[in-house]
């Protein structure tokens, strides 16, 4: 009951600001019968408290604004004219509905006035012959009462069809309500004790406080040198408040996750009579806080979550009898705070998603190939299904299933810095988990700085960093051609120069120290290096000016301590500029990299390069462990081998085109030379080109019996074979290997 | 920006203009659309930024972008010891600061000293005068403010 009495009060907040608005456009409309605009105002009006105190169980209410809404829809649509009769019948309507909501305020139920009079009025209002026509045959028949009518009708469809409500239903109804809530006895003062303010005030005074907390950092940082324990002591106090003052404007800005779930039982419902279904819904943690901005953009991906559960979760009451479930389905909605996130899970306990079926689905829309669909974790399967184009609804209904929905979700989510992940059990139900932050307009940051200037790296993207001195730092950083990685334990992380990708000259760097800072985009990792790494701080984010929106690797700026400006880093901006993760997205390795880089399975980096004149060939880059360029002229020969100087050692080089093809091309100027250490043994495979490297599933199309090579798959869209290098060295060098399987 | 005020002024005839000087030029921007004047502040350049835009300066709480008039109008850098001068404008976007070389005083000038942009008028500076005012010994150029702080997209730039 106590959900209801919240629902009831803010129902009565909108309502009464509603009606004043009404009472001036009604008369307004009078004056201007030609005003749109005011007139749908009011039926917007009209029609939302009816649908709320359906919902709510307030059987008058509803009665009278039913009737008065289906007369506004005649006048909306041209039939009547609103004259002066019209008029007066909506306003007297206006008028009792604001006395029902003023006993609702002080009892929590409808008052016994009678109502019948006004509806028998409006009622003859409504059956008016239409304006200019005079046929009296414009009006159908009488129908059931409003309870039959109202609840089974879809909220958007118009209620232009609908017949006259018999006058005679209403003292039927009883003045009982079910849903008002007799404990809500909060007298008039229920108005006084909240008030609206304008969203814009708040910004302003998030703003304030913003520059409040900044100049509080200033005076901490100064603090610091001083030894004046008063002063210490009044900067500690001004710490403090200045803390709780900025807690509690954020809290001005929240609102209870409740505010978008209130809507949903009606969704339900409707939902589930158009699906004919049952289903409950239940809800935990409604009172949850989130910033109005993040309520606003996961209203939409909600409800879409809210709908795909029924249409497509939720099975028939038949079907779940047979399956041995209740007829009743269930939904649950639970918000909850964690480690600075807030967490929403939308549960049902349907059919769940089948992975066979999304695989058989993601094959025939060829967004995977039967390969990659057999090789598939069910996880990364399921997943699938917020690639766009998917959708694996039998047929297309108007409730869902046309293929958007799912990957817009997963966009809007991430948009704010949240993310989706989707777990599901055949026959148990599917569970999406949503995380997505408290606020974006104060946000942990980690400031770091590169070529003179510093930058802030929002938090949620950080996941380590790293810091190399000496010999590390010298030699920790491997190259293969244009592309930087470093061995994150044993991974290969790629790395990005931030001074490099924003043009800048590197201050001061040294050859000892580098430093890491490990990021995710896109579900992907990559290190970005900078030249300083600082404290982590918490940022005012402020949007850049439009000259300036253009650039992609910013995602806005802050003023620091010092009083100065910094520019925030967009992760994902710098991971594509600097082509760290793949600049054009191919939707499906992504979302399976996704699923991939969190299950650590199926992805592979590969090492792709050209053997003789046209093989293009791939091996797992975890074998590599360099890659290296030798001039012609320091090759030597030893016996019938060629071999190089290389690292106080002397490494055999093998001719990869000579073993498969045997013959050797023109030597070229630079050879290129892929390094393989084995037990301390180095060998190194020369090929004609390194041609990239690349994260995707491999799936070997074809087995092959060339001997040297492991099977053919087809990566980048080109048919590329996979190089058995335990086998070339085995027919070429096999000491090599015999040490490495004595080792 | 305000309307009313500018039509009472036109109505006697007489407008205000807060001056400065780009490379020589006398440039004027109607008083109502400057918010402020002040000094060289401390500046954090934007990386990959079209170059017309120096930076970004803190004024009091509010992050401005600054926009360097002698490369809008295209004309030589300045002499590296010179620092220019801030002239925070009112735009559609917010407030923007115009980066010159030094500031002019307000002054009030009469309908009948004005006349259309000459043609003549070379290179940048044709798109971004809407008018002139025939002073006293010299011509008082009236900047299009909103046409001044729209830079090409910075994208567009790097690509070309």
């Amino acid at each position: 009951m106590h959900e209801n009495e919240e629902l009831v009060r803010e129902f009565l907040i909108e309502s009464c600001e509603n009606l004043d608005r009404l009472d001036r456009d009604l008369v307004e409309l009078e004056k201007d019968p030609g005003n749109r605009e005011r007139l749908s105002s009011i039926f917007r009006t009209i029609h939302t408290i009816k649908g709320t105190c359906g919902f709510l169980g307030f059987t008058r209410l509803e009665a009278v604004t039913h009737i008065g809404e289906n007369l506004l829809c005649r006048v909306r649509s041209l039939e009547l004219r609103l004259d002066e009769e019209i008029t007066t019948g909506l306003l007297a309507m206006v008028d009792a509905v604001r006395r029902i909501l003023a006993s609702i305020e002080q009892t929590g139920e409808e008052p016994d006035d009678d109502h019948t009079g006004l509806i028998a009025e409006l009622t003859r209002l409504h059956a008016l012959p239409a304006t200019g026509t005079r046929e009296p045959d414009a009006v159908g028949p009488p129908s059931p009462a409003p309870r039959d009518v109202v609840p089974a009708r879809p909220p958007e469809s118009a209620p232009a069809s609908d017949a006259p409500l018999a006058a005679d239903a209403v003292p039927t109804l009883s003045g009982g309500c079910g849903g008002a809530d007799r404990e809500g006895d909060h007298g008039p003062a229920l108005r006084d004790s909240s008030l609206r303010v304008d969203v814009i005030l708040l910004d302003k005074l998030m703003n304030l406080v913003g520059e409040l907390v900044l100049a509080r950092n200033q005076i901490l940082q100064f603090t610091a040198t001083q030894i004046d324990s008063s002063f210490i002591g009044a900067t500690g106090r001004l710490n403090l408040v200045t803390s709780e003052l900025q807690e509690g404007v954020m809290k001005t800005r929240m609102q209870p996750i409740g505010n978008v779930w209130s809507k949903f039982p009606r969704i339900v419902r409707d939902l589930a009579t158009q699906c004919r279904k049952q289903v409950r819904i239940e809800m935990e943690g409604r009172e949850t806080d989130l910033d109005k901005t993040i309520i606003e953009a996961i209203k939409d991906p909600l409800t879409h979550i809210v709908r795909n559960a029924i249409d497509h979760g939720i099975e028939t009451p038949d079907d779940r009898l047979a399956a041995g479930k209740p007829a009743d389905g269930l939904l649950r909605l639970r918000a909850f705070h964690e480690g600075g996130q807030i967490n929403i899970e939308i549960s049902d306990d349907g059919a769940g998603i089948d992975a066979a079926k999304v695989r058989a689905k993601a094959i025939q829309r060829g967004i995977v190939t039967a390969e990659q669909a057999a090789t598939m974790t069910d996880h990364d399967a399921v997943s699938l299904v917020f690639i766009p184009g998917f959708s694996t609804a039998e047929q297309v209904t108007n409730v869902s299933g046309r293929g958007v929905g799912m990957d817009v979700v997963k966009t809007n989510i991430e948009k704010i810095g949240g993310q989706v992940d989707i777990q599901t059990a055949a026959g148990e139900g599917t569970t999406l988990r949503i995380k997505i932050p408290l606020t974006l307009a104060i946000i942990p940051a980690l400031m770091v700085a590169s070529g003179g200037e510093r930058y802030a790296i929002p938090q949620v993207s950080l996941l380590e960093l790293v810091r190399l001195e000496g010999e590390q730092a010298r030699h920790g950083i491997e190259r293969i051609q244009d592309a930087l990685f470093y061995r994150l334990r044993g991974n290969l992380l790629p790395l990005a120069y931030l001074h490099r990708e924003l043009g800048l000259t590197p201050a001061g760097q040294t050859e000892d120290l580098v430093n890491i800072v490990v990021l995710k985009a896109d579900g992907r990792q990559f290190g970005l290096v900078v030249e300083e790494i600082h404290d982590t701080e918490e940022i005012v984010v402020k949007p850049l000016s439009k000259q300036l929106k253009g650039i992609a690797v910013f995602a806005g700026a802050t003023i620091m301590g010092d009083g100065k400006v910094a520019l925030i880093l967009d992760v994902p901006g710098i991971a594509q500029r600097a082509g760290v993760v793949s600049g054009t997205k191919d939707h499906a390795p992504t979302a399976a990299q996704h699923a991939a880089g969190e299950s650590g399975a199926d992805t592979q980096t590969l090492l792709l390069f050209q053997v003789g004149d046209r093989e293009r060939m791939a091996i797992p880059l975890h074998l590599v462990s360099r890659l290296e360029e030798f001039p012609s002229t320091s090759i030597e020969r030893s016996g019938t081998r060629e071999v190089v100087q290389y690292r106080n050692d002397i490494l055999p080089i093998i001719s990869l085109s000579k073993f498969f093809s045997g013959e050797q091309p023109a030597a070229p100027e630079m050879r290129q030379v892929i390094v393989f250490s084995e037990s301390g043994q180095v060998v190194g495979l020369e090929v004609e080109r390194i041609l990239d490297i690349v994260s995707e599933q491999v799936v070997v199309r074809r087995r092959c019996h060339r001997p040297g090579v492991l099977g053919t798959a087809v990566i980048q869209q080109r048919v590329t074979d996979l190089l058995d290098v335990h086998a070339v060295l085995r027919a070429v060098e096999p000491d090599v290997l015999e040490v490495a399987g004595a080792a | 920006m305000s309307t009313t005020p500018s039509l009472s002024a036109a109505a006697t005839g007489s407008r205000q203009f807060s001056t400065f000087y780009v490379d020589g030029l006398y440039f004027g921007v109607e008083v109502l659309k400057v918010q402020e004047l002040i000094r060289y502040q401390d500046m954090t350049r934007v990386p990959l930024a079209p170059g017309v835009i120096r930076g970004l300066i803190n004024l009091r709480g509010q992050i401005v972008t600054a926009i360097d008039m002698r490369r809008r109008l295209d004309m030589h850098e300045p002499p590296a010891d010179r620092l220019p001068m801030n002239v925070v404008v009112r735009t559609d976007d917010g407030a923007v600061s115009l980066l010159v070389d030094e500031i002019g005083d307000v002054v009030d000038v009469q309908q009948e000293q004005f006349e259309a942009a000459p043609e003549t008028i070379r290179g940048r500076a044709n798109d971004l005068v809407t008018g002139v005012y025939k002073m006293t010994g010299r011509l008082l150029l009236v900047l299009d403010v909103e046409r001044a702080v729209s830079v090409e997209r910075p994208g567009a730039r790097a690509a070309a």
